[in-house]
């Protein structure tokens, strides 16, 4: 008798069938029917034809039967949705039974099912649920409150049960206390800003409490939320410490992990001379060493972790280089992770194992571990002097087993070694150069290449060696065409009379025939330097090089410490801030290590630590790739009145070319005006901030084009304000312009108009029409506007940000009856609130001057001394937008309220009032 | 938290899904399967594999995928855990975990699943306490559910849930009361050519087994407990007796549970209770290779060794084995080239080995990678890192119980470099 039994069908009509046995007599029968219902349910069949029958089912004493109909309505109720309303019923009875286990069944369910009407119903239940004697419903009533959250949002928040949940974290009951604080960490996350964890020395007192006696989960949801507070001082942290100490002996490694985490990061605050923080180092070690004979899934997120903290604190684990040793059946992830971990740990006392070891690795059998091992023993060359002879003669030694690969990782790598210890192994050159013809990849040629050309004094037949290179020129890819053209100007430079020849055959390849413009660009250099002034051409081509460092993949300093404070999260496994992968940016709060301060000072919260973020800004406006540019262009922009957030960004180019050249190009931002409502012509004073520079990568150094956009004036249509500087030494002609697709389908409404000639240095400022017929395709943001200019140099793409209301039209003045029933039509998630803040202005003068902007008031009431408008506007596309401003007069705060049947457009439209207003 | 659960066979098929809250498409697997696809072998896909939307995060055991969903920022490990739970805690309920198992009992998976997540925090994963919630289905009482249309859901609340010692429920009743203790170790250690000692280590647990009337707190101390490097207890444990007195100190959960794991890895402390002779040789003109392996006892405190395995992967010129064992059995198979030898119990005086010739690829070179022996082996009644179990007291409870403690040490990875 097994459940296999409820797969089987019969011919007649499998959901008929079970459609006669739920509407049976017998409690049995049906029984064994729900449970055929359940099971072709989770293998994702869909029986949800059978709702009503089987919501029938729902009242009974039989508890198994009632928790099976409860799985199928979790399941099922959101695509019935109506008929689930039968089932409230018996939810809200449920409720007040006298059995806690059913008390909380029933609201654990509940909150299961994702329909918007039960949610109604289900606040009554679950404010009594959240106050139940028993702490079994308590606890369970508290991640209901996170279910309804996810919900609906403002229910929660309008309804107070955000601060009985705050109440809870007092609890006496520590289970409560834990899953109070996972439903308030999982809201919090959805509400970076709010202020929901607000943790004082009292609440973590009573987290601590908790931390011992709650379960495992429990433990990790509280240890999480520590990991957020900053202590006041180092007492406070090494007070805390201690009693997070003896979690590192829990069996559970996610509560190892965990605490790991709180200990990293308080242990910043303490003075390395106390006692106490030399106790704590040892202790670190045990666990981590631990955690690395569990499961090996468990071992590559402990090793990807164990990478941090051998980079923040490398003293801990210096002793416990055996550990990361490999096994030859180790899956490959986590073989290539300890191997990593070895060389960071590899030190003159060590070197001699680790060698040996690594030795041992290059003969294994998979090929992506080998190279990393042959990889790995040119790192310790590097790292450690005293092994770097040791070093090069075991890849010698590799080298003779004549395995492709095997040599072409080990060239790579010896070309390190020469880079880092000149002059000092050059005797093995000859073996390399007998292994010339075996190399296939692309790194190890570029790589043996540049040892003939560095070594060309030295090689007798380097200039057969390079001719024989030259052969297939233009089969190789950029990275040999680059150094085989670099490498025959050094041999030239050192041996000028017997390579003119070749010398010339490799540039006019490298010029005339290569259609890669940094080959081509690298090839005049070297030929007009050498045309020029061959003495200046040996000072550059053969200057002395700067050495390399000594850990190549070291992670940047600032990123490491904000990846100790994510250790244990999915942040920690990819080495990459949350901000560079969780989705939309949504829920992201740079965090810091905290200063360390001695026991009467203060300090901030990490929260408002991050850099350069101008308080009051509203992060999430700025895409995150962004965030760096966009603050720099604020810092260096204009009045502070005329900054709302909104900044270009460059796309594909980054932010790097940016620092580099272009910042002295930030005039001002892109502008867009608005189609004016009437014959009135509306000037947008200053220009909103932002910018665009030069996003050129430079590598020739040939020319650059600077484009930037000042203050239009333009009446009646859509048009965007360029200014063109040509920052290049040649003159610029032939220019043409073209949008990506985009979210409102701007497109250019007549070809780029630049008369004469560009001359370098000069500047050209150009009024583009625009016209809303292009293409359209949903962008991130909204309102972002990729573009690229082309000319005779090259195309230059930027992407830029413009304001929603240049896209109101004129007939967005809706009629009053409409305007209501529409409100009302609206769902209410859809409805979006935001302040305004600091506008002086009153009710009329908003109102006008929102008019002359598309914004149509349609009414206006005053209610409690609160003018209140109910105002319109239509966006080009078609879209009504629906607000509701409230004014208190005197206040200068407004509250706006959007309704909108595209909830998306909600934020700039937001963003587009603020400007309009302070403007 | 955990957004869904998708079991995944060998083959590729999705044969379980379960979501704890809105339903995520079974289509975000495929991300699930390119990796697979990709990976030479079940075990090295990648545990964590990012989406465009979601993160799989998965554990393979029994040869079933287990792929957690999750779509915000939930430490990894908490998941990975979380999902070697479910899996220990479906063997609990059923004895093997594989797919036929959980299809046949696909509807008191679902249920334990549900009683495991809510809205995918942890509700209860202790297996006592699941099983007061949810039984498990055995023979009798599937039969008497039939006939009495009771079911195999508890009313109860479970009572351990709320009291200070959740992993215990009360009112516990024995007639034979008994308290058994097995210490069991594990050797992993890699030794080298020449026989000496790369690294070894000791994972030890002490697994129990206690049925106990009432509520008996128990104390367990050791003769020298400083050998323990680092220790993962079970939540029962009073940390701060360990901390202060180096004993054990606890109310033990009702049945079997694992009461303590530790870590010995100061190299000195680790005797290694096995050696490994081996001469295997390819000879770079002619086809044939020679191969001889002995297995002899070292250091095993005069304790017989038992249920020896030597496997070893073999390189892949080599086309057959011809050998000869002194004892016992032993395999090769030319396609994985996996040679495997059964060598049973190990006598002193009569060491076991394995000789003969391989026949390798004629023409090609001699295989660069050399074959690393694989150990298994049992020692009864040893611990071999010398932890000994001074005594055993209970307090709270009156009668006198039956207690009873076994060693057992064993090979982990143990793995001979040739």
């Amino acid at each position: 008798m097994t459940d296999s039994k409820y797969f089987t069908t019969t011919k007649k009509g499998e959901i008929f069938e079970l459609k006669a046995e739920l509407n049976s007599d017998k409690k049995e029968k049906k029984k064994e029917a729900v449970k055929k219902v359940i099971a072709s349910m989770t293998v994702g069949k869909d029986v949800s034809a059978l709702f009503p029958d089987v919501v029938n089912c729902m009242q009974t004493d039989n508890l198994e039967l009632k928790k099976l109909v409860y799985l199928y309505l979790m399941n099922y109720a959101k695509s019935q949705p109506d008929m689930a309303i039968m089932a409230v019923n018996t939810f809200v009875k449920d409720c007040e039974d006298p059995n806690p286990l059913i008390r909380a069944l029933a609201v654990r369910t509940m909150g299961c099912i994702r329909v918007d009407k039960i949610t109604e119903y289900l606040c009554e239940p679950l404010r009594k649920c959240l106050k139940d004697e028993d702490p079994y419903v308590r606890k369970t009533a508290a991640v209901c409150v996170a279910k309804l959250h996810d919900i609906n949002a403002q229910l929660v928040e309008d309804q107070g049960f955000l601060d009985t949940l705050k109440d809870l974290i007092s609890d006496s009951n520590p289970m409560v206390v834990a899953n109070a604080v996972a439903a308030l960490s999982e809201i919090a996350e959805s509400h970076p800003s709010s202020n929901l964890l607000d943790l004082n020395p009292q609440s973590i007192n009573k987290l601590l409490t908790a931390l011992n006696e709650c379960t495992e989960w429990g433990q990790i949801f509280i240890l999480d939320c520590l990991a957020n507070y900053t202590p006041k001082d180092d007492r406070e942290a090494q007070s805390i410490c201690e009693r997070v100490t003896p979690r590192l002996s829990h069996a559970n490694s996610a509560v190892v992990l965990s605490a790991v985490k709180v200990l990293m990061k308080f242990m910043e605050m303490l003075s390395k001379d106390l006692d106490y923080y030399g106790t704590l180092l040892k202790k670190l070690a045990p666990p981590l060493v631990t955690l690395l004979s569990a499961e090996p899934e468990l071992q590559y997120v402990a090793l990807r972790n164990i990478n941090l903290i051998v980079q923040k604190r490398p003293e801990i684990l210096k002793h416990e280089m055996k550990v990361f040793f490999v096994k030859y059946n180790d899956p490959i992830y986590v073989k290539l992770e300890k191997l990593d971990i070895m060389i960071r740990l590899a030190s003159q006392a060590n070197i001699a194992q680790v060698l040996a070891e690594l030795k041992e690795y290059a003969t294994e059998v998979d090929v992506d571990f080998v190279r990393k091992a042959v990889r790995a023993i040119g790192r310790c060359a590097i790292k450690v002097e005293q092994s770097a002879e040791r070093c090069v003669s075991t890849l010698l030694d590799l080298i003779q087993t004549k395995v492709n690969y095997v040599v072409q990782e080990a060239i790579v790598v010896i070309k390190d070694i020469f880079r880092k210890y000149p002059n000092k192994y050059e005797s093995v050159i000859a073996t390399l150069c007998e292994n010339l013809d075996s190399l296939d990849e692309p790194e190890a040629r570029a790589a043996m290449i540049w040892i003939v050309g560095e070594y060309a004094e030295r090689i007798d037949n380097a200039d057969e060696l390079l001719e024989g290179f030259l052969e297939g020129f233009h089969d190789e890819s950029t990275q040999v065409q680059l150094q085989l053209l670099t490498a025959i100007v050094k041999l030239f430079l050192k041996k000028p009379t017997e390579t003119q020849e070749l010398v010339q055959q490799v540039l006019s390849l490298a010029t005339q025939d290569s259609d890669n413009p940094d080959l081509r660009d690298r090839g005049y250099i070297y030929w007009r330097l050498l045309s020029t002034d061959p003495v200046a051409a040996k000072e550059v081509v053969l200057a002395e090089k700067p050495l390399i460092s000594e850990e190549t993949d070291l992670i940047e300093p600032t990123l490491l410490d904000e990846l100790i404070c994510y250790i244990g999260t999915l942040a920690s496994v990819y080495h990459k801030p949350p901000s560079a992968f969780v989705e939309g940016g949504r829920g992201v709060v740079h965090k810091s290590l905290p200063p360390r301060t001695a026991s009467s000072e203060s300090t901030e919260s990490p929260e408002t630590a991050p850099a350069g973020a101008p308080p009051g800004e509203q992060p999430d406006v700025i895409p995150a790739q962004g965030d760096l540019l966009g603050d720099l262009l604020n810092l260096d922009l204009g009045p502070p009145v005329s900054s709302p957030p909104l900044a270009t960004t460059s796309v594909q180019m980054g932010a790097v070319d940016l620092l580099g050249g272009g910042l002295d190009s930030l005039i001002g931002g892109p502008n867009f005006v608005a189609p004016p409502a009437a014959t009135v012509p509306a000037s947008l004073g200053a220009p909103i901030g932002g910018g665009l520079s030069d996003l050129f990568d430079l590598t020739s150094g040939v020319g650059t084009l600077s484009g930037s956009y000042v203050a239009p004036k333009a009446v009646g249509s859509i048009s965007m304000d360029l200014q063109l500087t040509n920052k290049a030494l040649q003159v610029m002609t032939d220019f043409a312009i073209q949008f990506n697709r985009n979210s409102f389908g701007l497109a250019p409404a007549a070809p780029l108009q630049v008369h004469a000639p560009l001359s370098p240095n000069q500047t050209v400022e150009i009024s583009l029409p625009l016209n809303t017929v292009g293409s359209v395709m949903k962008m991130e943001p909204l309102n972002n506007l990729q573009v690229a200019v082309k000319n005779n140099i090259d195309v230059f793409y930027f992407s830029t940000l413009y304001p929603l209301h240049i896209l109101f039209v004129e007939d967005g003045k809706m009629d009053r009856q409409m305007f209501l029933a529409t409100w009302k039509d609206i769902p209410n998630e859809n409805e979006a609130q935001f302040q305004i803040r600091d506008c002086p202005l009153n009710a009329e003068a908003v109102s006008s001057k929102l008019q002359s902007s598309n914004i149509f008031t349609i009414a206006k009431r005053n209610v409690e001394g609160q003018d209140m408008l109910y105002q319109s506007l239509k966006l080009t596309n078609g879209i009504w937008v629906l607000a509701e401003l409230r004014i208190q007069p005197g206040n200068p705060s407004f509250t706006l309220s959007l309704k909108c049947r595209a909830p998306e457009v909600s934020q700039h439209v937001y963003q587009a009032y603020e400007t309009i207003l302070k403007n | 938290m955990i957004h869904s659960l998708f079991l995944i066979n060998s083959s590729g098929d999705i044969f379980l899904e379960k979501h704890w809250k809105s339903v995520v498409s079974r289509s975000v697997c495929d991300y699930f399967f390119e990796a697979q696809e990709r990976a030479t072998e079940a075990e090295n896909v990648p545990p964590v594999i990012p989406t465009p939307h979601h993160y799989l995060l998965s554990v393979y055991r029994h040869k079933i995928f287990f792929v957690a969903v999750i779509q915000t920022e939930v430490p990894p490990l908490f998941v990975i855990e979380f999902l070697h739970r479910v899996v220990d805690t479906f063997q609990d309920y059923f004895g093997v975990c594989s797919e036929p198992v959980i299809k046949d009992n696909v509807v008191v998976v679902y249920e334990v699943l549900e009683e495991m997540l809510d809205n995918g925090f942890p509700l209860a994963t202790e297996s006592n306490i699941l099983k007061e919630l949810i039984k498990p289905p055995t023979i009798l009482r599937t039969v008497v559910n039939t006939i009495t249309g009771s079911t195999n859901v508890g009313d109860q609340l479970p009572t351990g849930q709320l009291s200070v010692v959740p992993w215990r429920r009360t009112g516990v009743k024995y007639t034979n009361n008994e308290a058994y203790f097995d210490v069991i170790e594990e050797i992993d250690a890699i030794i080298d050519k020449s026989g000496s000692t790369v690294t070894a280590e000791i994972q030890g647990v002490i697994d129990a087994c206690v049925k106990l009337t009432g509520m008996p707190d128990l104390t367990l101390s050791f003769m020298n407990p400083r050998l323990l490097d680092d220790v993962s207890f079970h939540p029962c444990v009073r940390f701060k007796r360990w901390e202060s007195e180096r004993i054990l100190s606890f109310i033990p959960p009702d049945g079997n549970f694992r009461l303590l794991s530790y870590h010995v890895s100061a190299q000195n402390l680790v005797a290694i209770p096995v050696y490994v002779k081996h001469n295997i040789s390819f000879r770079d003109s002619s086809s044939l290779g020679r191969f001889e392996i002995t297995v002899g006892p070292k250091q095993t405190m005069g304790k017989t060794i038992e249920g020896v395995m030597v496997t070893s992967q073999m390189p892949k010129g080599v086309l057959n084995m011809s050998l000869t064992p002194s004892q016992g059995t032993h395999t090769f198979d030319p396609v994985t080239k996996m040679l495997s030898w059964d060598v049973g119990k190990i006598n002193p005086q009569k060491l076991p080995s394995l000789k003969g010739t391989m026949s390798l690829q004629a023409g090609a070179s001699k295989p660069d990678e050399n074959p690393t022996i694989n150990l298994q082996f049992k020692i009864q009644q040893l611990a071999i890192s010398g932890l000994k179990v001074n005594r055993l007291d209970m307090y709270g409870e009156k009668y006198k119980p039956f207690k009873g403690i076994k060693y057992m040490t064993k090979a982990g990875k143990f793995q001979v470099r040739t």
